[in-house]
């Protein structure tokens, strides 16, 4: 019998399984009776209207942004430059830490070149802080958008000029990266829209997220926005110079943190002190060489 | 505002796969997201719904599948279904679960025509 729209002599087998579904698609099923314009997914033939398919995609909906992160990844590598991803609420102290990081640096690591990509929906208030201190800062402003994306990155260290390295850089950003070209080492953070939701799963090209939570906001955060603390590899605790006068559990806050992030690291600071700035110091200079690098599969061309 | 830059990427791949496959219209797309994707389906169907006029997918009904994710239990090394983060290992109650799956967002396939 024909498993499609049941005619045939009883005890002829069923038609295949796949080949019945391909049937179903076509107008018109052709049996031994003739054509059978009732059998299609319209039950009725409609001239004009041509025959459905099925097409297969198996696409990540993500998979253009992480295609464009996968080439800034590459390209951060291949010259130098260490990117890390600042992430947090809003009022965290994400770019009270860059400055309080860029002076620093220039006393630790005079030779390191600085800059920053700034991400906020309106104004360039925190580019023109970041370039008080002397760096470079560029500001992406999103508009209604409520986090960074790959595309924005690369357009943003674009208009950087953070590799100037040891030797001209005339070619264009399309070369092959296999060569090695011994650029000196540079530091370009992003710090992210203010925003512990919609950053967390937006691939920039980073070495590292990392994830700033000030005391402040109360200890049960990693669990609330578990999102985010499982995707970065550190979680820096700020503004620990006000513990004396909040009830934060500095413990639990970290014990929460593993539980939905066993690997990740915690480093405990005070922009405005400066305490524990020396360890944070020794992390973004050599802590993410340790963190490595996933590799995505095959380099697909992503869109220009 | 989230669902509708996911709603724009996953017209993109619909619209790409139109110009490579050459069809006009969809009439049934199926999309997974994982449960651990971080993904709203009431907003994104709702961000769809709100992008597909004047598009191929006007007019698609639109199936979006809850996919389980799979965990796996660093204690007692066996892999878990799990519904959310931070919650304890089912089998042996501790908190030492990673997500090994369940984080993506998927179109699988689509129904076409013209």
């Amino acid at each position: 019998m024909c498993v499609v729209c049941g005619c045939g002599e009883p005890g002829q087998s069923a038609v295949a399984p796949a080949r019945a579904h391909a049937a179903a698609l076509e107008a018109p099923v052709h049996s031994h009776a003739g054509l059978d314009y009732g059998a299609g997914p319209a039950r009725v033939s409609v001239p004009g209207m041509s025959p459905q398919r099925v097409i297969k995609l198996e696409a990540d909906v993500l998979g253009e942004n992480n295609c464009v992160a996968q080439h800034n990844r590459r390209h951060f590598e291949s010259h130098g430059v260490t990117a890390l991803n600042l992430l947090s609420s809003p009022g965290s102290g994400k770019t009270s830490l860059l400055c309080a990081t860029i002076a620093a640096l220039r006393k630790r690591a005079p030779a390191m070149e600085v800059a920053v990509i700034e991400g906020d929906q309106q104004t360039s208030f925190d580019a023109d802080r970041i370039r008080a201190t002397g760096a470079q800062a560029i500001q992406v402003n999103t508009g209604k958008g409520c986090h960074l994306d790959a595309l924005m990155v690369r357009d943003a260290f674009a208009r950087l000029a953070l590799h100037t390295g040891s030797h001209s850089h005339h070619h264009s950003h399309h070369h092959s990266h296999e060569r090695d070209h011994a650029h000196a080492r540079s530091l370009l953070f992003i710090e992210n829209v203010g925003n512990l939701v919609c950053p967390a799963m937006w691939d920039l090209g980073e070495a590292a997220k990392v994830v700033i939570l000030s005391v402040t906001e109360g200890e049960d955060k990693p669990l609330k926005y578990a999102d985010m603390f499982a995707a970065a590899k550190v979680m820096v605790l700020s503004k620990i110079d006000l513990l004396p006068h909040l009830h934060f559990d500095v413990g639990r806050c970290v014990a929460y943190a593993r539980r939905v992030n066993p690997h990740i690291e915690v480093l405990q600071l005070s922009a405005s002190t400066g305490q524990g700035m020396k360890e944070w110091l020794a992390w973004v200079l050599h802590g993410t060489q340790q963190a490595g690098i996933a590799s995505h599969d095959g380099a697909r061309a992503c869109r220009p | 505002m989230h669902e509708m830059s996911l709603a724009g990427s996953i017209l993109q791949l619909v619209e790409d796969a139109a110009a490579r496959e050459s069809f006009r219209h969809v009439a049934a797309l199926r999309i997974e997201a994982g449960r651990l994707a971080g993904v709203e389906t009431q907003a994104l169907r709702f961000a769809l719904d709100a992008l597909a006029p004047g598009t191929c997918l006007e007019g698609a009904t639109i199936d979006i599948a809850e996919r389980a994710a799979i965990g796996r239990c660093a204690a007692c090394e066996r892999e878990v279904e799990i519904e959310q983060r931070a919650l304890p290992c089912p089998l042996c109650g501790s908190f030492q679960v990673e997500a090994t799956s369940g984080t993506e967002l998927r179109v699988v396939d689509m129904l076409v025509e013209g």
